[in-house]
């Protein structure tokens, strides 16, 4: 069976810390940082459990700041 | 396999669309707007239309659009984006003129330009960003304001006795002879998205072909003047906003 996995890449800059990928995400792929902040002061969005990530872009598809790329294999084997 | 595995050029489902300008937008976090302005930049490039894009844009929170998306564009006077969007699609005809408005521009003192342009039947395309409050200006009452809502200038609610009912535009200019194409969308949830999308292209579509007015009303979110949080503003609008503005086709032709 073909297993889908997938992986984020946010521009930590550019985001806005606004959640809307968090919560937009099915596998609780993404949170946002909790002290941490950007050149902004923004806390942005990170990837907190990688391996979760079903690259469904669903991430990418709320952000309104056009900061997440997404990729997506899956293994045939 | 390890994320350094995956993230390979090869492997890329998803990016930033090439139109976008390579700059910070200047909208509060979580703003519907940004969704909208990558929609759009991602259709012009998917149908092949940067050469022949007019955009127009709005007074209020979008009328730094021309500085956002990398097509040509003209900035409209409050509320006269269709009338200017009126000239430019009958002076280049073929092209793709859209008008991108926002409810206080379009519903509130461009009224007349935008049911005039519709009745005519201009060849053009309106996005149009509903979310019910003045943004820009500090969140005072629009006409599209729900019941009920407090915003700066109806602290108490919107009373319908003082203040007026939530004007439906939509459905008015779902009654004029010269649009084709009316829908109301959101861009709450990722399905949400993908809908929008699929209903701006043929918005879009529409205007290059010249079928005559399309309008994709969009109900969007104000997170700071409905003292929210993006998360909850989206919860909230699906809630409140959708039983006024229920989504869907309007009219298609």
């Amino acid at each position: 069976m073909a297993k889908v996995q997938g992986a984020v890449t946010i521009d930590t800059n550019r985001c806005k810390g606004c959640n809307l990928c968090a919560v937009a995400c099915p596998a609780d792929v993404l949170s946002l940082q909790p002290k941490e902040v950007n050149d902004r002061g923004y806390h942005y969005a990170y990837v907190v459990n990688p391996d979760a990530c079903i690259g469904c872009s669903s991430c990418a598809m709320v952000c309104p700041d056009a900061c997440i790329e997404v990729y997506r294999v899956v293994n045939k084997s | 396999m390890k994320p350094e595995e995956i993230i390979k050029p090869e492997n890329k489902i998803y990016s930033r669309p090439r139109l976008l300008d390579d700059r910070n937008t200047h909208y509060c976090p979580g703003c519907s707007h940004g969704v909208v302005h990558r929609i759009i930049a991602e259709l012009i490039d998917e149908m092949g239309l940067e050469d022949k894009a007019i955009g127009v844009a709005p007074v209020g929170c979008a009328v730094f659009a021309y500085n956002y998306i990398d097509v040509d564009w003209v900035e409209a006077a409050h509320g006269r984006a269709p009338a200017v969007a009126t000239a430019l699609s009958r002076l280049n005809p073929g092209h793709l003129v859209f008008s991108y408005q926002g409810d206080g521009d379009l519903s509130a003192i461009g009224t007349a330009e935008t049911i005039h342009a519709a009745n005519r039947g201009e060849n053009i395309a309106i996005i149009f960003i509903n979310n019910g409050i003045y943004g820009m200006t500090g969140g005072q009452m629009a006409p599209t304001t729900l019941l009920g809502m407090k915003t700066a200038t109806t602290p108490y609610g919107r009373r319908a006795d003082l203040n007026g009912y939530p004007l439906r535009i939509s459905e008015l200019l779902e009654r004029l002879d010269g649009t084709c194409y009316i829908t109301r969308q959101a861009v709450h949830t990722a399905a949400a998205v993908r809908k929008t999308k699929a209903a701006i292209r043929k918005a879009f579509e529409n205007s290059v072909a010249g079928r005559g007015t399309s309008v994709v009303e969009i109900v969007s979110t104000c997170n700071s003047g409905w003292k929210m949080t993006p998360a909850q503003s989206n919860e909230w609008m699906a809630e409140h906003m959708f039983e006024r503005y229920p989504l869907g086709d309007l009219k298609n032709i």
